[in-house]
């Protein structure tokens, strides 16, 4: 099931609805890096809310993501971790750390405007 | 030559003297000298300082109920009506500082009492003592039993009574200023309040939209090691919603304990005190803080 991608000015948003698929996963992955590119984007906004499961292949494949990103010179933000979800993650050891993360759509926003 | 110049020849027990006819002489003995005994044992639990922390009246009163629900139940065989009674006072006592060996001390005077009365009446007829012994020592046994796992269980109930009162004291997530939550934590943290601890901020932090969390350990001396893991993923955690963690107060036991489960202190942000991590909380949310020269009215508080 494609992952709905948003573009609001130069950011996008990809606001993730249900459980995926580790192919999903991939797709959401390689759509986000080919729209970057093509759209000359500043930001990214990966948005979990959805999300009651992160398991080792989800967190690896949005590091992944985050790092391709980066690459298109670009910055990535997480937001929406659910609390049950976000301690699952960390005694699984999947802290995500070197990735950027907020609370939600709107501190997502506020973050990627300060980064110029 | 009267009956008792003669000695008794060891008889066999005739048919109908079995354990409970025994018993029925037993119990009718305890009660004919009731009153004897029961001041016998009153001042034996005197004399062995036990129940220090109650009134000679409240011992009379108390040794007059358990002389009475003891006989009760050599009587009966059932114990309920004894076990009723003993947490009944378990509760009225345990409050007044008695300990569980004044308890099982007691019981077992008692029951040294009753036997020893049982040896002066008997001790004619050796074989007899025996059997009466024989049908009064389970009995004994098992409402000293009775009487101990009674209190024992009370004592258990208060404690986990009073373990959930001091869990729901224990961590208030508090909202100082816009975006700015503090858990001073105080006290030792058992698994269960590690978990609930967590819980409450993770959802703390959901709730007030909370960028900046400080964690204030100045009330708590140590933790073993699972608990300072615990801690350090509940800061990576509320970094996963976006917030800020700054740990304050750390004792030099917690931070060894940091140590040695090999947290890599450049990457959790601690401060000494409170104090000073309120101020830098402060900074990172944009917040300046002026003090008023002291002849300056303050202006007033908002409506």
């Amino acid at each position: 099931m494609a992952v709905p991608i948003l573009k609001q000015g130069d950011v996008l948003i990809a606001s993730i609805q249900s459980a995926l698929t580790d192919v999903d996963l991939v797709e959401l992955r390689d759509a986000l890096v080919e729209k970057v590119s093509n759209y000359r984007t500043r930001g990214v906004i990966v948005d979990v809310t959805a999300l009651d499961v992160v398991d080792s292949f989800a967190s690896r494949t949005l590091r992944d993501l985050a790092h391709m990103i980066r690459l298109r010179g670009a910055k990535m933000v997480i937001v929406g971790f659910q609390p049950d979800v976000a301690f699952a993650m960390v005694q699984l050891g999947l802290t995500l750390e070197d990735i950027s993360t907020a609370l939600d759509l709107e501190e997502g926003l506020a973050f990627l405007g300060t980064q110029h | 030559m009267s009956e008792s110049d003669y000695p008794k020849i060891p008889q066999r027990p005739s048919r109908d003297e079995t354990a409970s006819t025994l018993l029925s002489e037993l119990v009718a003995h305890l009660r004919e000298h009731r009153t004897d005994l029961r001041q016998e044992w009153a001042q034996r639990i005197t004399k062995a300082r036990l129940l220090t922390a109650m009134t000679e009246e409240e011992v009379f009163t108390e040794a007059t109920a358990v002389y009475d629900q003891y006989v009760e139940a050599l009587e009966t065989g059932t114990f309920e009506a004894l076990q009723a009674y003993a947490r009944n006072l378990s509760e009225r006592i345990i409050p007044r500082g008695v300990e569980t060996d004044e308890v099982v001390g007691i019981v077992l005077l008692l029951r040294d009492v009753l036997a020893r009365s049982l040896f002066a009446k008997y001790q004619h007829d050796f074989a007899k003592l025996n059997r009466i012994l024989d049908a009064y020592e389970p009995a004994a046994n098992r409402i000293a039993n009775t009487v101990a796992v009674g209190f024992v269980q009370e004592r258990e109930r208060i404690i986990r009574e009073q373990q959930e009162a001091i869990r729901e004291l224990s961590t208030p997530v508090l909202q100082v200023r816009e975006r700015l939550l503090i858990l001073p934590i105080i006290g030792a943290i058992d698994p269960h309040r590690a978990r609930q601890l967590t819980e409450q901020l993770l959802h703390g932090i959901r709730a007030t939209r909370g960028k900046v969390v400080v964690i204030d350990l100045t009330g708590v001396a140590a933790v073993d090691s699972s608990i300072a893991n615990h801690l350090v993923q509940t800061v990576e955690a509320s970094r996963l919603l976006g917030a800020t963690v700054i740990v304050t107060g750390l004792s030099p036991a917690i931070a060894q304990t940091l140590v040695n489960i090999g947290v890599d202190l450049g990457k959790m942000n601690t401060v000494g005190d409170l104090q000073g991590g309120i101020e830098q909380a402060e900074r990172l949310l944009g917040y300046k803080v002026v003090q008023f020269v002291h002849d300056e009215t303050p202006p007033a508080a908002p409506e």
